[in-house]
């Protein structure tokens, strides 16, 4: 036989189960009751030699039995006293207290605790269903009384309060237990799998087996599948390296793992935790659960792993993936091969939580969600679904037999465990007939692509493949002296040649593709050859930094980078994911030292073996874009196909963009569309991760370059543009002359450098579109617009509305094609009201165009959220508008606090975070911001509220233009004019020397931070600088 | 209805009495000297005598019981004479002579310690969490009132940090030092503090005697913060005050830390009700200080909501109005 890890573990020794002590925190003794479960042989699994030595020990066999579950009337006590030796399980299971109530449940959830956990882990997924059943006995609400799962959390054999059977138990052994207890309990209802840890593998198992009464499958942070080019993961190598010792001779396994915690656990839970693990017999099965981790094919549990690891691609059914990516062994690369197996899963990666993550964040409150939401789908009926037994061709002798009382069934092979194969991987075979068609992720209602669909973004390219006119000018490009300038021609065709080399190197539709290259004809190139192959891009801003990168990146999982070397020493050294692919061939020591596979040039040369696939559908995913992380962690940003071509065709209708306008791309996102726009794109010479390097006389140099009429810049590179204009000569404003458009993208700018930018191109309209990462055009205001709205508004003076009115910066009327409406702030400052366009109403800005995100990328919450309350809404959160949108159109909450005028001009006054409720209801903090701006002395603002939502109180803290040496409370006048000028209610007037900014926006308080702050000093605390 | 008030020697019982007898309630007040209300019946005695007791409250159909003694230091048997005993007696004299309405006057000190208070409403009285004689007894006696609450209609009132034209306690002690030169500021001024202006808080208890007979049920046996629901930070009302008064503001700070050991006494006024029983200045104590560089301020929606009032007279309104009397007295 071969030797285990497990032969390094000391001797199992044997205990009963037990129930778990009074008084755990969130434990109610009323949910547990201990099971004696028989148990099935294992025949012919090639198991441990440990595995049954205290099967034929009488003595242990009559204290097993002797275990009676409290519930005396239990049907697997009265099984359990008949001549078969059962196991006795300690599970939480609100079964009986729902049966007590009269409450009959939908299904069951079937909860698997990993390892070193026990059933406690689940605590509040048991609390939830209670909480179910009170709300249907009492609740009225509109939708309906909510449905009420039965749970069943198990504590595994040798784990938390279950019995040490004085066994090492196998995976295959854990599965079939687990299976024998269900039996025992009768669960033949739908079943939806809950597993967490090693527990997720096990309850997979236990799917896989069970397909009939399957209804779905929940998994937090698990992993079927240890990819064969990936180490096993450092901690895990740690724990088998000192196997006894780190986790049954101490704690030392168990207290690491619940150290992971975000954050950390109060000393209650943690005791609740060790509470089954107080000795080192007791701990004899954390050390086997680590020792049965398949390291390697030899293991012998490895073909088992295998087994479930292809079961769970057949599964059809419902699945929900909740992560916390801080996880040192479980990371995202596991994550990815589980989306793999189960494609249409719904998947939520909580930043910030880790391996804990059901103690990190309220799982509880995700599984009823996702249940709710999917009702249909996990709880449709199928006549055939209950009635077929798995295991039918198991036993041939006696079919169906173990779906009836576990007791019953003989045990003749507990003394053949060596023995023949007990047929167990046909199961799978068997199942597979009753195929469940069942609507996942993908089912919202995807409005059908007008007639006329939408051309793909590399169709210019095709159309302009023979033409010899400038399609890009880089003025700098990275590689190399002078301008370079690449016709269509050579566009078109480095496009088709890089896509057939990304093909034949084995890239394909689906495949994440993060680009790390600067702007210019590389990423140009790289950027439309992956759209084309259906490779998914992936385009994070280097302004997000390392830290955020990295995280965005980890979270993408992309399968191959493509970089700069630059770049790519930087995904090197902070161990991003994926295959290397260079911009340029580098020398092959440098190449292996970045584990850099290939290059463009290679794949251009690797194109001539392989035809271009065929084209991705409009609804396959395209893109996946990183916002900006002003507001909170980076999220991805999926686009598909037609909707990136809707972004085109909004731009395209906007500005009249069209094949041979000349273009500076001062702004990425837009440049990027250059291409598809038929556009003469021109990079100008600036460090892209510093848009504010950009200077006056380097656009006048790209507009002279490609005769540009239209000139797009970020808001950073408008003001130095601005400042740096004196340099300009009279050839560079000869040329300037000739622009027509110049557009500040990404955040409002104020109207003094709209103005001043103006005054360089006198012939130019400047204008300044509204927009974010899942709609990057959503409104665009002139600045002959934002003066004849009275504005003055960005520049911080008196605001259209007046001191009475909401005030907020005008940003225009909806874009074409866009639909801007808003959803009314109740009392509680929540966005409940119906998305209308009723004019002064103060809300969310709720958008629908056909260019709006498809979704975010693994946030399901966060995603269903950005729907909610629009017929885009998921289950409950889905209402009809009744307001005209584009056909196609999507609905996005944007996050920002506005309202319309009555002329249909949006005014955004904030964030939905960041408004202030107060007693007498919410108020927006850029209009009393704007007011306060507007006294003399005062330079700049920020209006937070502190206190408890729903009474909290105004506090307004500036920046005064003398200068503050060090922060402190506004002396009685300025206060007293602040409050004058404020018009609301405000209990404090503070002055710092600096308002903290966020780190993308220079310009944009950081409110967030700042609330905090002044909650912290008025509330007693230091003075220190917000 | 005839009305009595008990500790009507005080600032905000005489201002009460006045009220109600302007909103045409017949008044009959009840302390130890004279109440000086113009058109009220005038019982003298004390709440620790039955008799006494028994005399002023025969004959009304409704008590506001203001009568307490308030001090930070004394013998612990007086507070318990007069807050806990004192308010049994006056319950039982209510029943047994046939009163229906009790609108007790209590404090939000009987519910919190001297931790920070931000935005939180009236959490029940708790005697063993209190800090103090006065907070722990006049605990007891809320407890006793809202628990008599059946045969009887009552209400408990906790009015925070009473400040007014007259006002013998806060003001004027700030006033005195300050001109004095002795009126620090305890750190760096900027917890947010809730106060309520004295015929704010009168007018709190007219309207809660009001909500006991409308006998929808709502405010009885409840308890309810009252304040003027308009926080500002320490440093502001206590230059407001020194500028209404026409004294200097504070000039100098004492580190909270120091001023929890130091006996610098000025802020002791600001945790006392003004009520019967000024007997002594108390000293500076850690309660006090940590009151004073602490936040204090309280959710006053559903204080609002369920006794229908909202403060008539605002900060700003209140200090114009102690500016003119204090012009007008000098």
């Amino acid at each position: 036989m071969t030797s285990t890890p497990a032969d390094r573990l000391p001797a199992p020794t044997t205990a009963p189960a037990s129930l778990p002590p009074d008084g755990l925190p969130g434990l109610d003794a009323a949910w547990s009751r201990l099971v004696v479960v028989p148990e099935t042989p294992l025949v012919g699994a090639l198991g441990w030699g440990s595995e049954t030595h205290a099967e034929g020990d009488p003595a242990s066999s009559e204290r097993r039995t002797a275990q009676t579950p409290r519930d005396g009337g239990d049907r697997a006590a009265r099984q359990a006293a008949g001549p078969r030796p059962g196991r006795t399980w300690h599970v939480l299971d609100t079964g009986p207290v729902l049966a007590e109530r009269g409450v009959t449940p939908v299904g069951t959830l079937l909860c698997v605790h990993g390892n070193p956990t026990w059933s406690y882990l689940w605590r509040d997924v048991v609390a939830a269903s209670l909480e179910a059943a009170d709300a249907a006995a009492t609740a009225t609400r509109p939708e309906g009384p909510p449905d009420v799962w039965r749970v069943v959390a198990v504590d595994q054999l040798e784990m938390g309060f279950s019995e040490r059977t004085g066994t090492h138990r196998s995976l295959r052994r854990r599965v079939r237990d687990l299976g024998d207890l269900t039996d025992a309990l009768g669960l033949d209802g739908p079943v939806v799998t809950v597993g967490h840890d090693w527990g997720g593998v096990v309850s997979l198992g236990w799917a896989v087996d069970h397909r009939d009464v399957l209804s779905g499958v929940v998994l937090l942070n698990t992993a079927v599948h240890q990819p064969e080019d990936r180490p096993v993961p450092a901690p895990l190598r740690l724990a088998l390296g000192v196997l006894g010792t780190s986790t049954v001779a101490t704690p030392a396994f168990l207290e690491t793992t619940l150290a992971l915690a975000h954050p950390p656990l109060p000393d209650g839970v943690k005791d609740a935790y060790r509470a089954p693990y107080a000795t080192a017999d007791r701990r004899s099965g954390i050390g086997a659960f680590v020792a049965d981790i398949p390291v390697g094919p030899e293991h012998p549990s490895a073909d088992e792993l295998d087994r479930v690891a292809e079961g769970v691609r057949r599964l059809d059914v419902p699945a929900l993936l909740l992560w916390g990516p801080r996880d040192p062994v479980f990371g995202d690369g596991y994550l990815g091969d589980l989306l793999d197996r189960l494609p249409g899963a719904q998947v939520h990666r909580f930043e910030g939580a880790g391996h804990l993550v059901a103690e990190d964040v309220d799982v509880a409150g995700a599984v009823r969600t996702w249940l709710a939401d999917r009702r249909e789908a996990v709880l449709r009926a199928e006549p055939a679904a209950f009635g077929e037994q798995p295991w039918a061709s198991d036993e041939p002798g006696e079919p169906g037999a173990r779906a009836h009382v576990a007791g019953s069934v003989e045990r003749e092979a507990t003394t053949e465990p060596h023995g023949a194969d007990d047929g167990h991987d046909g199961v799978v075979g068997v199942h597979v007939t009753r195929a469940r068609v069942t609507h996942l992720a993908g089912e919202r209602a995807t409005v059908a692509t007008p007639d006329g669909a939408r051309a793909p973004l590399w169709r210019r390219l095709d159309e302009l493949a023979d033409d010899d006119s400038t399609a890009l000018v880089e003025m700098a490009p990275s590689a190399g002296e002078g301008v370079r300038t690449v016709t269509w021609r050579l566009l078109a065709r480095r496009v088709r040649e890089i896509a057939r080399g990304l093909h034949a190197a084995g890239v394909r539709p689906g495949d994440r593709v993060s680009l790390l290259v600067p702007p210019g004809a590389d990423l140009t190139a790289t950027l439309y050859a992956c759209l084309r192959i259906g490779a998914v891009v992936v385009v994070a801003d280097a302004g997000l930094g390392p830290r955020g990168l990295t995280r965005a990146v980890r979270g993408a999982q992309p399968a191959v980078v493509v970089g700069e070397r630059k770049g790519l020493a930087a995904a090197r050294a902070l161990g991003w994911p994926g295959r290397r692919v260079s911009t340029t061939t580098l020398p092959a020591a440098t190449a292996a030292a970045l584990g850099v596979e290939t290059s463009l040039p290679d794949l251009v040369d690797l194109s001539v073996v392989t035809d271009l696939p065929p084209e991705p559908a409009p609804t396959d995913l395209a893109a996946v874009l990183f916002t900006s992380g002003s507001t909170g962690p980076a999220k991805g940003v999926a686009y598909t196909h037609e909707q990136l071509a809707a972004m085109r065709d909004a731009l395209a209708g906007q500005y009249d963009l069209g094949v041979g306008t000349g273009l500076v791309a001062g702004f990425a996102p837009f440049a990027l569309l250059g291409p598809a726009l038929g556009c003469r794109s021109v990079t100008p010479d600036m460090d892209v991760t510093a848009p504010r390097t950009l200077t006056a006389r380097a656009v006048a140099a790209a507009v002279a370059a490609a005769d540009a009429t239209a000139v797009f810049l970020s808001p950073a590179a408008v003001a130095n543009v601005v400042a740096t204009s004196d340099e300009l000569t009279a050839a560079d404003e000869r040329a300037l002359a000739g622009v027509r458009l110049v557009l500040s993208a990404g955040a409002p700018v104020p109207e003094r450098l709209l103005t001043a930018v103006g005054r360089l191109m006198p012939d130019a309209v400047p204008h300044t579109p509204y927009g974010m990462t899942e709609g990057l055009l959503l409104t665009d205001v002139t600045l002959d617009g934002i003066r004849a709205a009275g504005a003055g508004g960005m520049d911080g003076a008196t605001s259209a509305g007046g001191a009475d009115g909401p005030g907020g910066v005008c940003v225009g009327p909806p874009a074409r094609g866009v639909t801007v409406t808003i959803s009314a702030l109740d009392d509680d400052g929540r966005a409940t009201g119906t998305p209308g366009v009723a004019p002064g109403v103060t809300g969310e800005v709720v958008v629908a165009a056909p260019h709006v995100k498809d979704h975010y990328d693994r946030l399901w919450l966060t995603d269903r959220e950005s729907r909610r309350g629009t017929p885009d809404g998921d289950g409950a959160t889905r209402a009809d508008v009744d307001v005209a949108v584009e056909p196609g159109a999507r609905w996005h909450r944007t996050g920002d606090v506005g309202h319309l005028d009555a002329e249909g001009r949006l005014w955004v006054e904030g964030r939905l975070a960041h408004v202030v409720v107060t007693a007498d209801g919410p108020v927006t903090p850029v209009g009393p911001e704007q007011r306060a701006e507007s006294v003399a002395g005062v330079r700049r603002a920020g209006v937070v509220g502190v206190g408890p939502r729903g009474t909290q109180q105004v506090v307004v803290v500036v920046e005064t233009d003398r200068g503050a040496r060090r922060p402190g409370l506004a002396n009685p006048e300025l206060t007293a004019r602040v409050r004058a000028a404020v018009g609301l209610p405000v209990a404090a007037v503070l002055v710092v020397p600096d308002l903290p900014t966020d780190v993308r926006h220079n310009s944009k308080v950081d409110r967030a931070r700042l609330a905090t702050w002044a909650e912290g000093v008025l509330a007693g605390g230091r003075m220190g600088r917000p | 209805m005839k009305v009595l008030v008990t500790g009507a020697s005080g600032l905000l019982g005489r201002t009460t009495a006045e009220q109600l007898r302007d909103a045409g309630h017949d008044v009959r007040t009840f302390q130890r000297r004279p109440s000086g209300v113009d058109g009220a019946e005038d019982v003298l005695g004390s709440v620790t005598d039955a008799d006494d007791v028994d005399r002023a409250v025969r004959g009304v159909d409704a008590v506001v019981h203001l009568a307490a003694k308030v001090s930070l230091a004394g013998d612990p048997a007086d507070f318990r004479r007069v807050n806990v005993d004192g308010t049994r007696t006056v319950l039982g004299a209510a029943r047994r002579h046939g009163a229906t309405d009790v609108v007790h006057v209590s404090s939000p000190s009987v519910a919190h310690t001297g931790t920070s208070i931000v935005g939180a409403d009236a959490p029940p009285a708790d005697p063993d969490g209190t800090h103090g004689e006065y907070a722990r007894t006049k605990a007891e006696a809320e407890l006793l009132a809202l628990g008599a609450d059946g045969d009887l209609r009552v209400v408990a009132i906790r009015p925070h940090v009473v400040w007014g034209p007259g006002d013998e306690q806060l003001v004027a002690r700030i006033a005195e030092r300050a001109r004095t030169g002795r009126l620090p500021l305890l750190g760096h001024g900027a917890a947010l503090i809730d106060t309520t202006y004295l015929d704010n808080a009168a007018s709190a208890l007219v309207a809660a005697l009001g909500r006991l007979g409308d006998d929808d049920g709502t405010v009885r046996g409840r308890a309810y913060v009252v304040t003027n629901g308009e926080p500002r930070t320490v440093a502001e009302m206590v230059a407001g005050i020194c500028a209404a008064v026409g004294a200097p503001p504070p000039r100098f700070r004492v580190p909270g830390a120091v001023a929890r050991g130091a006996g610098a006494a000025v802020e002791a006024a600001w945790a006392r009700l003004p009520l019967e029983g000024a007997d002594g200045e108390p000293p500076m104590t850690r309660f006090l200080a940590e009151q004073l560089s602490t936040a204090h301020w309280f959710d006053q929606r559903r204080t609002r909501a369920d006794l229908r009032w909202a403060p008539a007279v605002s900060i700003d309104g209140g200090l114009h109005r102690l500016a003119a009397w204090h012009t007008a007295r000098a």
